[in-house]
Formats: structure tokens, C-alpha cells, sequence
């Protein structure tokens, strides 16, 4: 039940969560460096199976929040993220058995070896997204209708927030959020703690796993020589829907999120169509010809066609040769308190949500 | 107006001399173990020509990939202390965490990591103290380095805890080397301090070069002013490009880039560089390499500054073929072509052997490939065909059809017809492009900033302003000024509709 996870599942598991991050959710490499030197300084995370937790343990979920860019220069620390744990611990006067991610997609994947790095506990092998999402209450607990709070956030500067109590998961994304932009726009955070019970009940779960196996795929296709895409198409049964080129991308900020859309111009099998990427943060509505093909909360991946690599919503540009896929959604993604919590019209686009999936 | 360019490559020296844009005289010499042997020679070659009687030169500019190799041979570095000011932030990951573990030793680097620095809005992220700098200054000066590399929090927004250390640290060590990172890369602190303190290292190297081909110059009675190029097109006076070094990493292709803008009068359109182990591909934008716009890998060490946007592909004149299977290449006779080729008397069969054999170009004795097999000849130049085609259509932006400017010693492999290309373009002095670049080179200036509180058009302009003054102080002449770049991205998160904005502008060298 507890598996110590290997030195080096480390990079597939970077590689892994930065795809299943549909574009979202911040390279993993900042992250990953930190994780190699706590490593290489001998120490060891075990990973632990959800069904192994009792029902009445107490499991802590991290996240790191802010903006990719501050977080380039502030270079996250693992210490934050297990403060941030320490804190919650503080507040609820329990121990925390195991600590797990909020996402899975890109460096929050991470965030909870860092803080269980440090604290010598267990991480799970599940997360509350499947993917990356933009907000709180796109998780699977928000889905689940779990409590929302209490939520502690810290900053470097010796800050630290307890939100007590939220109306909803709506708002308390919108005070966290707040609190957040004020401590310079990166964060380390411990949202609602969760019960065992709770976490077997709905997390999403092996996601961890999952993200290393789609990484060694990666890997392992370019090691051969073989095309890493297919395998990646291969690896999660996904579905390929677009060959093309980069021809424009138009981004902007409202509210607090990066909105905007990438033009794809097809080439080989996909020549003369085209396809646009509609995101906010994330890929969330694939257009081929003007007609939407694909959506959340099936996962839309934009990969280097050569590399396999993932290119994310901040650093698509101009003439990249890219090639569009569509990853299955968890289940409970696509039930229909799923589908009102992540489906197209969460995101402001008036669609019925259709999977590219049978 | 009479220049030399000269473009110090790893198989070839070259030089031109220009009286205005005229092309003088040209010469390519086979570069020299010392170098500067070869630097002379072909210094000589054109000053001496019979056209340049009477010219006397106003100024020189070298390419050179001295400082490139220096990384990546791990050789002639010098030991450097890095200060950065961050704390609390980036406390688990100190400067050079992610260097190679050969370069860092090669580096012996102390390093120092103290509080400040600012935010993205400007405000200090908590307050500098003086004394943490001081200490560390005093510790750099007992061990007796002298070369620094000073990085700080979101200094390319706010300069400020960069320059007050460097001045703290010069108040103890006066005569310090002082790298501060604002000045070479852009956002991304680790990536800017990486390039920050491959810079310090390379000081001492950047000095006896500079002072080597000052050197060189006043042996042969050249008593121009003369400038470094740099990576993105432009050049700076060889005292600057000395404290620099990193800016003329990756000078050579884009010499050839602009040279090829020249030499055609094509300001958009694509150039393929053929040397004589690789070939470059890459995008002219308003007579501009384009830049690449994410991480750049030197000698192991990730970077983000002013590299222009390249594709290598293993083809160039010396590339070897397998005689039994057509296989090309990715081996090159490199600089023994000149003895190991076919039509020179080698036994080594290569892209020049197989070109000289269909007639495309004459080089060496045609005599001594006759017996090839007509059949090898056809399939082999039908797959460099579709080499150049493949990697031309990755690196075009628009599936429209552009042309391609075919330039380099090996420019004659690239086919007539391309697919993709409108046509390809092949000019007189193609194969000297890279020195001609080099001796047309102009100055710049950049801002890449937050600007956060204000509409985007006025974000623009004090950006381009910003640029403008910049490209004034590197020595542009203010009238010939022109914005070649201007880009804004807007950030998720930060309130005050902040947008990160990049600006680039171009201006010719003012004289005197």
C-alpha cells in the first residue's frame, strides 16, 4: 500500500502531468528541480494507494496558485508548500496521514512530493481534477459537493491566512484568489481538508501513475525513434484531431484568467482546414472550420508534433508545428453535476458537451 | 563609409571590405589553430587587394565563435561569485543548480544568496540590507575573485537591488568585474542569472581576445574602430562586446542572415546558411533574423536572451555519403575536405563529390569522380533535395510559398526548385554572406518589461521609448532610429491589466 516512489519516476512524471495539463496549470520544471535536489539530498517520498486510507484519516490537499510568470522569478520552495500544511495542522488541532495535489496537470502534480518531501508523509495516488482546471470549484469534491473551507494560504514574507468559512466553492476561489494577488500573485496553499473516506469516495484516483506511465511513453517512443504522439494516443486511448502549423494566437487577460484562442493551419492529412483552440488558461473548446469538434472536459492536449512535448497556453506560438489530441475525461468529469461544474458552459461557451469518445 | 567584416567560423575565416555597399574585396582563408594567423591573412588579403588602393578603413567587425567554445569546451573560463538578491524566495534552488556538473566545477563558483528584490508591480518584495552584500563582497575579495555576477528578483522591471549591490560590492573590491543580469536576459530569474554568470566567466577570455584582435589589427596598420557582432544582428565596439561576451554566442549564422538580407535586398523570406558540416535555417523579418522566443540550451546551461531562431540540419559540403546505401551524412569531412574528397584526391565520398559529378558546381578535378554510378548521383541529390525541403517547411510560418536565399560556401547542394519555396535565390558573394553581414552590422537597443496600471498603447510607447534610449546609448545615431520589434503579452493574475511587453529598435552606427 505505501511504494516508494523512484528517483526516476521524477521526469515521467513532469513530462506526464505537464500533457495532462491541457495547456494549464505551469511547467513542471521549477518544481522538478526541487524535488531532484530533495532527492539527491536522500530523501524519499512513498506513494500511497487511496484505498489503503482509513475512513476517518485526514488527508491534506496542496496547491500552489498564482501566475506562471511570478512564479519564474520567485522559484517556488518546498518549505511553503509544507507550512502551508502546517499551518491547516495548526488550525485543526489533527495530523494530516497523507498529503495529495489538488491537479494532476503540470507543476501542481508535484506540489504535494515537495510538501510531503519535507514533512515525511505519504503522497496519494489520486488528485481532485484528473487534468489542470482554472478554479476551485472544478474539482471533484466541489463536483462531490464537499465542504469548501477551511483553506490556508502562505506567503515567503511570514504571511499566513487561515479562510475560515466560504459561502460556496465559488466564493471561496474568489477570497483565496484575492488574498493571493496581495502576497505578489503566487501562493502556497492547503485547501479543505479531506477525509480518507472522502478521498476513496471521490477523488480521482491512480492519477499519479497515470502520469508517469504517459511520461515513460514519451520517453520510451523517443528513445526508439518512434513517434511520440502516437504513443502518447496509444498510452491513454486517445483520439489525434489535428496536424497543423501555429498562424496566430490572441491572448488577454479578463478577470484574473489568460483567455484567448490559437489558429492552427492544417497541413498533411488536415491541409487546407483549419482549427482554433479556444482557452482560458486551459484548452477548453477545439473549432475545426468553425464548428466546435471538441471540449472540456475531455482533455485537449496541444503537443510539439516532433518531440511529443506539451505546449502550454502561455508559450504556444507563432509557427510551431503542433499536433491537436483529445485525452478521455475521468468519469465523474462526465456526469452531468461534471458536466455543469467543467462543461462548456462553465467556461461561457454555449455548446451541449458531445465527447469525441464513444 | 569603408568597412571590414570579418567572420571568424570553425572551418573558414572570412573577410570583406565595403565602400559603402560595394563589395571591394572578399577572401576566404581556412582558419588557423591560433586564429588570429588566419584573422591576419585575411585582413591582408583584402586591405592589400588591388581595389582597395587608396581606401583607408573607418571600422572592422568580427564575428567570432571563440566564446561559444569557451562553454563548451569547458576551457578558459574564470572562477566567479554570483550574488543573488531574492531571499526568502528561491532559497532551495541557489544559482547554477541546473548547470552540468563538469561546467560548474570548471566555474568553482562561491555563491551567495541575501534578502530584497522586488515584485512584479515594482515594490520591494522585502528590504535590502547592505550589510548581507557587504559581507559576501568581503569574502569574494579574500579569495581573490574578481568577476561577479549580480542577480535580483524581477530586476528587468525594476533595476534598482541590482545596481545598489554592484555598488556596495565595487565600495569593497573596487576593481570588480560586475555582470549585472537586467542587462543580458529577460524574465525568468534562473535563466537570467545562468546567462548573467556564463558572462562573468568569460570575462578574462572576453579581454585577451578583444585585445588579441586589437592586436592583430595594429600589425597589419588598422587603426579603425572596431566592433564585435552580435547574436541578434547588431554589432557593439569591442570594449563593450568584451564585458559581454554572451551577446555574440551564436553571432555566425546571423551574420549570414543579414548578409543574405543584404546581398538580395530582401528584407522577409527565408535563408538557408550551407557550411561545411551544418546548415541553418532561419527567418529573415524585416531584414532580421527572427528571434527565438523560448530556452536556449549553451554548453548544458538553460537560458532565455537574444538568440536568433535557428534550425541545424546535418548537411554541408563536407558531409560523408555511403557509397553502398546513398546514406547522408550526419558525418562531415569538415575541414579535410580539402584532402579527403573525391575530386581533391581523398578517398572519401561527399556532397561536393556528388554535386562536382552532376555538373552543378566545378571544384577540384571532375575528372576523378566520372566512374560514379549515374544512379547514386540522382537518388542522393533527389534526398538532399527533400533534406532542405523538410526542414524549410518546419521552419516557415505560413503555408504560403516564400523564397529562400541560399547562402555559404556549400550553398550550391540547395536545388533550384524547393517545395515550398516561391524560388530560391542565389546571389554573387553568397559565399562570403556571413562577413558581409558582419561589416553591414547596425546597433540596437530592447526593453522587455511588466507594465502594469496603464492602456496598452501607453505601455507600447513608453516600451519603445524605453528601447529607443537604449539603442542611443549602445550608439545609434538617433535619426536612423527604426522599431523592429514590438510584442505584448498580457499575464493572468496580476491585477491592473498588467502586460509584458518586448521592444526592439535598430539604428546605424553613429560615427565620430
Amino acid at each position: 500500500m505505501l511504494q516508494e516512489f523512484a528517483e526516476e519516476n521524477i521526469e515521467p512524471l513532469a513530462i506526464g502531468a505537464w500533457i495532462l495539463g491541457t495547456g494549464g496549470g505551469g511547467d513542471p520544471y521549477i518544481s522538478t528541480l526541487n524535488l531532484r535536489r530533495l532527492y539527491a539530498e536522500g530523501t524519499r517520498v512513498d506513494l500511497m494507494d487511496p484505498m489503503a486510507l482509513d475512513d476517518d484519516d485526514m488527508v491534506a490537499v496542496v496547491s500552489k496558485m498564482g501566475a506562471p510568470l511570478v512564479g519564474q522569478e520567485r522559484l517556488g520552495d518546498p518549505v511553503h508548500l509544507a507550512r502551508a500544511v502546517e499551518v491547516m495542522e495548526d488550525y485543526l488541532g489533527k495530523r494530516f496521514r497523507a498529503i495529495m495535489s489538488v491537479e494532476i496537470g503540470g507543476s501542481n502534480a508535484l506540489s504535494s512530493f515537495l510538501a510531503a518531501a519535507v514533512l515525511n508523509r505519504p503522497v496519494v495516488n489520486a488528485d481532485a481534477m484528473g487534468r489542470a482546471y482554472p478554479e476551485a470549484q472544478m474539482t471533484s469534491f466541489a463536483i462531490g459537493n464537499l465542504p469548501m473551507f477551511p483553506l490556508s494560504l502562505v506567503d515567503v514574507r511570514d504571511n499566513e491566512v487561515i479562510v475560515t468559512r466560504a459561502a460556496s466553492w465559488k466564493w471561496m476561489e474568489r477570497i483565496s484568489r484575492k488574498v493571493c494577488t496581495e502576497v505578489g500573485s503566487t501562493a502556497a496553499t492547503c485547501k479543505a481538508p479531506r477525509t480518507g473516506r472522502e478521498v476513496k469516495e471521490w477523488g480521482i484516483h491512480d492519477t499519479v501513475t497515470k502520469a508517469v506511465e504517459l511520461g515513460k511513453a514519451v520517453l520510451d517512443a523517443r528513445r526508439r525513434h518512434a513517434d511520440p504522439v502516437e504513443a502518447i494516443l496509444n498510452h491513454e486511448g486517445g483520439k489525434l484531431l489535428f496536424r497543423g502549423k501555429v498562424i496566430d494566437v490572441a491572448r488577454e487577460t479578463t478577470g484574473g484568467f489568460l483567455r484567448g484562442r490559437t489558429v492552427i493551419e492544417g497541413i498533411d492529412g488536415d491541409r487546407g482546414a483549419r482549427m482554433e483552440l479556444a482557452f482560458q488558461n486551459e484548452w477548453a473548446v477545439a473549432f475545426r472550420d468553425g464548428e466546435a469538434v471538441a471540449m472540456t472536459p475531455d482533455l485537449l492536449c496541444l503537443l510539439d508534433t516532433v518531440s511529443g512535448s506539451a505546449i502550454g497556453t502561455e508559450s504556444v506560438r507563432y509557427g510551431q508545428r503542433v499536433t491537436v489530441v483529445a485525452l478521455p475525461a475521468p468519469r465523474l468529469l462526465t456526469t452531468p453535476a461534471g458536466i455543469a461544474a467543467v462543461g462548456p458552459r462553465a467556461f461561457g461557451y454555449d455548446i451541449d458537451f458531445r465527447s469525441v469518445f464513444p | 563609409m569603408k568597412r571590414i567584416g570579418i567572420d571568424v567560423g570553425g572551418t573558414n575565416t572570412d573577410a570583406v571590405l565595403v565602400d559603402g555597399e560595394r563589395i571591394v574585396a572578399s577572401i576566404k582563408v581556412p582558419t588557423t589553430q591560433d586564429v588570429l594567423s588566419g584573422v591576419k591573412a585575411a585582413l591582408s588579403h583584402v586591405i592589400n587587394a588591388p581595389a582597395s588602393t587608396g581606401l583607408s578603413v573607418d571600422a572592422v567587425m568580427i564575428g567570432t565563435t571563440h566564446f561559444t567554445n569557451a562553454v563548451v569546451e569547458r576551457a578558459r573560463l574564470e572562477r566567479v561569485a554570483a550574488i543573488r538578491v531574492a531571499l526568502p524566495t528561491g532559497r532551495s534552488l541557489p544559482p547554477m543548480c541546473d548547470w552540468p556538473r563538469d561546467l560548474y566545477e570548471a566555474v568553482d563558483p562561491m555563491i551567495f544568496m541575501v534578502h530584497g528584490g522586488h515584485e512584479y508591480d515594482g515594490s520591494p518584495l522585502v528590504p535590502m540590507q547592505a550589510d548581507e552584500i557587504r559581507n559576501a563582497a568581503m569574502r569574494i575579495r579574500d579569495a581573490g575573485i574578481t568577476s561577479i555576477a549580480i542577480s535580483a528578483i524581477f530586476s528587468p522591471l525594476t533595476t534598482e537591488c541590482e545596481v545598489k549591490a554592484a555598488e556596495i560590492v565595487r565600495s569593497v573590491i573596487p576593481d570588480a568585474r560586475i555582470t549585472l543580469s537586467h542587462t543580458l536576459g529577460r524574465i525568468g530569474l534562473l535563466e537570467r542569472e545562468n546567462v548573467a554568470i556564463l558572462n562573468a566567466a568569460l570575462q578574462s577570455l572576453g579581454r585577451t581576445t578583444v585585445q588579441a584582435f586589437a592586436d592583430a589589427l595594429s600589425d597589419i596598420g588598422v587603426g579603425a574602430p572596431f566592433y564585435l557582432t552580435q547574436n541578434d544582428g547588431t554589432v557593439a565596439l569591442a570594449d563593450v562586446a568584451a564585458a559581454n561576451p554572451v551577446h555574440s554566442f551564436a553571432s555566425g549564422p546571423t551574420n549570414s542572415m543579414r548578409g543574405a538580407a543584404f546581398l538580395t535586398g530582401m528584407e522577409n523570406g527565408m535563408v538557408v546558411d550551407v557550411g561545411g558540416t551544418t546548415s541553418d535555417i532561419g527567418c529573415l523579418v524585416g531584414g532580421f533574423p527572427r528571434e527565438a522566443n523560448n530556452i536556449v540550451h549553451i554548453g548544458g546551461v538553460r537560458t532565455l536572451f537574444r538568440m536568433p531562431d535557428l534550425l541545424p540540419i546535418a548537411l554541408g559540403g563536407g558531409t560523408i555519403i555511403n557509397p553502398q546505401t546513398g546514406e547522408i551524412g550526419p558525418r562531415s569531412a569538415g575541414y579535410r575536405i580539402l584532402t579527403e574528397a573525391l575530386v581533391f584526391g581523398g578517398s572519401t565520398l561527399t556532397t561536393s563529390d556528388i554535386a562536382v559529378a552532376a555538373g552543378i558546381v566545378e571544384m577540384g578535378d571532375r575528372d576523378r569522380v566520372k566512374g560514379l554510378d549515374r544512379d547514386l548521383v540522382r537518388t542522393t541529390l533527389a534526398r538532399i533535395g527533400d533534406m532542405v525541403a523538410d526542414n524549410f517547411d518546419r521552419m516557415k510560418t505560413s503555408a504560403d510559398d516564400v523564397p529562400l536565399i541560399a547562402v555559404g560556401g556549400g550553398a550550391f547542394l540547395i536545388p533550384d526548385k524547393v517545395a515550398g519555396a516561391s524560388e530560391v535565390v542565389r546571389v554573387k558573394n553568397a559565399g562570403v554572406a556571413n562577413a558581409l553581414g558582419a561589416a553591414m552590422a547596425q546597433v540596437s537597443g530592447e526593453v522587455d518589461q511588466v507594465f502594469s496600471g496603464m492602456s496598452r498603447d501607453e505601455a507600447l510607447a513608453a516600451a519603445e521609448t524605453g528601447a529607443r534610449n537604449a539603442a542611443v546609448s549602445s550608439g545609434a545615431a538617433q535619426d536612423s532610429l527604426k522599431t523592429l520589434e514590438i510584442e505584448d503579452i498580457p499575464i493572468a493574475y496580476l491585477p491592473g491589466g498588467a502586460r509584458r511587453v518586448r521592444v526592439r529598435v535598430i539604428g546605424d552606427i553613429a560615427f565620430g
